[in-house]
């Protein structure tokens, strides 16, 4: 503590004394917050399969390290509690609970993962904590009337489905499609997702559809048949080992559709590599934040503020791991509403800020995306720009297309 | 496997009196005691712990189980937390498709489980130690990605979402206080039936086979049907245990069933006192405690914190908390009588 804020902490213990009895309201507050301190709680896979994750965690408890040295927000300090549930939905639930009812956080924030956060979602209605900007890219949680308490922050599935939908409407016209999808509610997004953003068309522009189980070992013969139908255009919806498998499977029978790609497996390391980057040139996708390892946005004072911020605050994490970025942007959006909410800092006015959002820009989101929430929408981000594949890397084109149900 | 533990020589002590009473009888008052106490218990608690020690009692009715066949019939399983899914997946498809009132899933979840258990406990009986623990971990490993492959049944990677069971109107007791009555009945039940078996003909068998097979051939016990009964006796329990989980937490999805859990019912079973019915509850305590509190301690490193506390453990009561106390107060009471009679 400086010196001043010293002085002005003792001046503001002298006032508290000289009011005495008197009602001495600096601000309303739900539990786990005062004059001095707001509580957030959140749950990570800091260990097991999903560590790789733990990284968004940490981003933001380094972001709001960074926010409580430059004084907090209105003179409150964040006192952020993350805890690692190993992507355990069990573990979530008893983690959760001891973060409400025995640390008394004011809200959650940035849980992650479907299955975590699916088994919380009814305590945490239950008791009226704000669930707030869940860290998955599932549909479900765009649900304010039956879960006020609940709302995503990325992009859904379905979101970026429609994108691709309306880009092949307006791009495309005559495009006859080929839809391979993961046999679940990740895959059934895109599916949704897609015929929404083509609207009246989707029965006669959709020709094919194909699903595969992950307990599958190839998609080969998936591809194959898809290719039998004289479709001209192919949505994969697959996760990064199945998506580097149909890369392959649609060069080697030399078939050359107009390929989207979901945004889960734009991995370059991952699936475009493994594919071979040759295989994978053209195919589309979409993205929102920026790419730490673009160099277009090397001399941005956006990206030169992220990298300060990582040298000084998050030295540990990877300079290349996109999963820094989100922990930043979504930290970013936690403040930006803790300062919406200013010294009213109860539950309900929390939820009710978050749910206020209007055209937020965040330094390392894609240039003109902004997010944007309101008392019947919770999906905070409905914005993405397409990008294709040039053997090396992924190229940003086009304009910045909304997702938005409307 | 340790041996010196179960013994199956009459009790030296059951037939002296103290202070009027028998070992027995004293035995007895101590456990309804206990009983009262954990009945008590969650009135001066607040909910969340409540729903701690609830937990602390479902883990121990699957070490329960678990002990019944790694301690007594000496059969290593690292594959329990595939039975403790299999009995939560149960009640949870009972409540979910069926509206089955969640009481009445314990029943079938653990009918299902001695099934599961049975048939599994048939190839097992050409596997011995190692190799036996290679066939189970086999079952741990395939549990999560099975849940997901028959996923109209268990909804997949999204698993199923459960109704929260509603405690009895008039009662005036809190869900979580009523549910942590239900676990402490079931477990009471548990306890009751493992005695019973253990302390008879059935658990006579059990020890004999894990001692020495070949005498107990020999003296006419038919080790495969008492390994069989086994295996299905263990998993019944841990079913049951999974069923209660499931009805606790409201929530089933493959990655709440990872090899991890399967490894913790071991560690909790041999921190406890593998051949120890009351080693059960202390092995619950350590498998929900111990990585919380590592954790406190250690942000970097639980799960060294974790390590470290397994061999602290191990170091000092080889034998597990209670299979090393039991013995030690055992002594100490055969002290106290030979000091009387001199």
């Amino acid at each position: 503590m400086t010196r001043k804020q010293l002085t002005s902490s003792g001046l503001a213990a002298a006032s508290l004394v000289l009011a005495g009895g008197l009602a001495f309201a600096a601000g309303q507050y739900g539990p786990g917050a005062s004059d001095t301190e707001i509580k957030l709680g959140n749950t990570m896979p800091y260990s097991g399969g999903a560590s790789a994750y733990g990284a968004i965690g940490k981003a933001e408890a380094a972001y709001f390290n960074m926010i409580n040295e430059q004084g907090g927000i209105n003179g409150r300090k964040i006192n952020f509690i993350t805890r690692d549930d190993g992507y355990s939905p069990p573990k979530t639930v008893e983690l959760v609970r001891k973060m409400v009812e025995e640390d008394q956080v004011l809200a959650l924030f940035n849980t992650l993962g479907t299955p975590p956060n699916t088994a919380i979602q009814g305590y945490a209605n239950d008791n009226k904590v704000p669930q707030l900007f869940v860290a998955t890219g599932a549909d479900k949680w765009n649900d304010p009337k039956n879960h006020p308490w609940t709302i995503g922050w990325q992009p859904s599935y379905r979101i970026e489905a429609r994108i691709y939908g309306r880009y092949i409407l307006k791009n495309l016209p005559n495009a006859k499609i080929a839809v391979l999808y993961q046999n679940d509610d990740f895959g059934k997004d895109y599916l949704t997702g897609l015929r929404e953003g083509l609207g009246g068309k989707a029965d006669t522009m959709i020709v094919a559809s194909k699903t595969y189980e992950t307990t599958d070992p190839t998609v080969d013969s998936q591809i194959a048949s898809l290719q039998g139908s004289g479709a001209d255009t192919l949505l994969t919806a697959a996760t990064p080992k199945f998506a580097a498998q149909a890369i392959r499977k649609v060069f080697d029978i030399g078939w050359k559709p107009m390929h989207f790609l979901t945004n889960v497996s734009v991995s370059v390391g991952a699936v475009m590599k493994p594919a071979g980057p040759e295989k994978g040139v053209g195919i589309i996708s979409a993205g929102y934040l920026k790419e730490p390892t673009d160099p277009q946005w090397a001399d941005t004072p956006e990206y030169k503020e992220w990298l300060d911020w990582m040298k000084k605050y998050n030295s540990a994490g990877s300079l290349s791991d996109s999963n820094n970025v989100y922990g930043y942007s979504a930290a970013q959006t936690m403040v930006a509403v803790l300062k919406a909410s200013g010294d009213n800092l109860t539950r309900e006015n929390l939820m009710k800020q978050a749910a206020s959002i209007h055209d937020l820009k965040l330094p390392m989101l894609l240039p003109g995306i902004v997010l944007s929430t309101s008392a019947t929408d919770f999906a905070p981000t409905k914005q993405m720009q397409l990008m294709k594949f040039d053997g090396t890397t992924w190229q940003l084109f086009g304009e910045v297309i909304s997702g938005s149900g409307s | 496997m340790e041996k010196s533990v179960n013994a199956i020589a009459p009790d030296p002590l059951s037939a002296t009196r103290y202070g009027g009473l028998t070992a027995g009888a004293w035995r007895w008052i101590g456990a309804l005691v206990l009983i009262a106490l954990a009945i008590a218990l969650p009135f001066s608690l607040s909910n969340y712990h409540v729903f701690e020690l609830t937990m602390v009692m479902i883990y121990a009715i699957a070490v329960l189980g678990l002990n019944i066949l790694t301690g007594y019939n000496g059969q290593i399983s690292l594959g329990h937390g595939g039975f403790f899914a299999a009995g939560a997946y149960t009640a949870a498809i009972l409540m979910h498709r069926y509206g089955v009132p969640y009481w009445a899933t314990l029943p079938p979840a653990g009918l299902i489980c001695f099934v599961l258990g049975v048939l599994f406990g048939l190839p097992a009986l050409r596997f011995e130690g190692p190799y036996l623990a290679l066939v189970t971990l086999a079952m741990a490993l395939a549990t999560p990605q099975l849940l997901k492959y028959f996923d109209t049944w268990t909804g997949g990677q999204q698993g199923i979402n459960l109704v929260k069971p509603v405690p009895p109107p008039g009662l005036g007791l809190e869900r979580d206080r009523w549910l942590y009555l239900v676990a402490l009945v079931v477990l009471l039940i548990a306890i009751r039936v493992a005695a019973n078996m253990l302390n008879g003909r059935t658990g006579r068998a059990w020890v004999a086979i894990r001692d020495h097979p070949i005498a107990a051939a020999a003296m006419g016990v038919d080790t495969a049907r008492y390994k069989t009964l086994a295996f299905g006796t263990s998993t019944l329990f841990t079913g049951v245990a999974g069923a209660l989980s499931a009805i606790v937490i409201g929530y089933v999805s493959p990655e709440s069933y990872s090899l991890f859990l399967s490894v913790s019912f071991l560690v909790g079973s041999a921190i406890g006192g593998i051949a120890t019915i009351g080693g059960a509850i202390v092995g619950g305590f350590f498998i929900q405690f111990v990585p919380n509190l590592a954790n406190d301690i250690s942000d970097a490193a639980p799960w060294a914190i974790y390590g470290l506390a397994m061999l602290l453990f191990m170091y000092a009561m080889p034998h597990g908390v209670v299979g090393s106390l039991g013995p030690w107060s055992r002594r100490l009471m055969l002290r106290v009588r030979s000091h009387r009679a001199a």
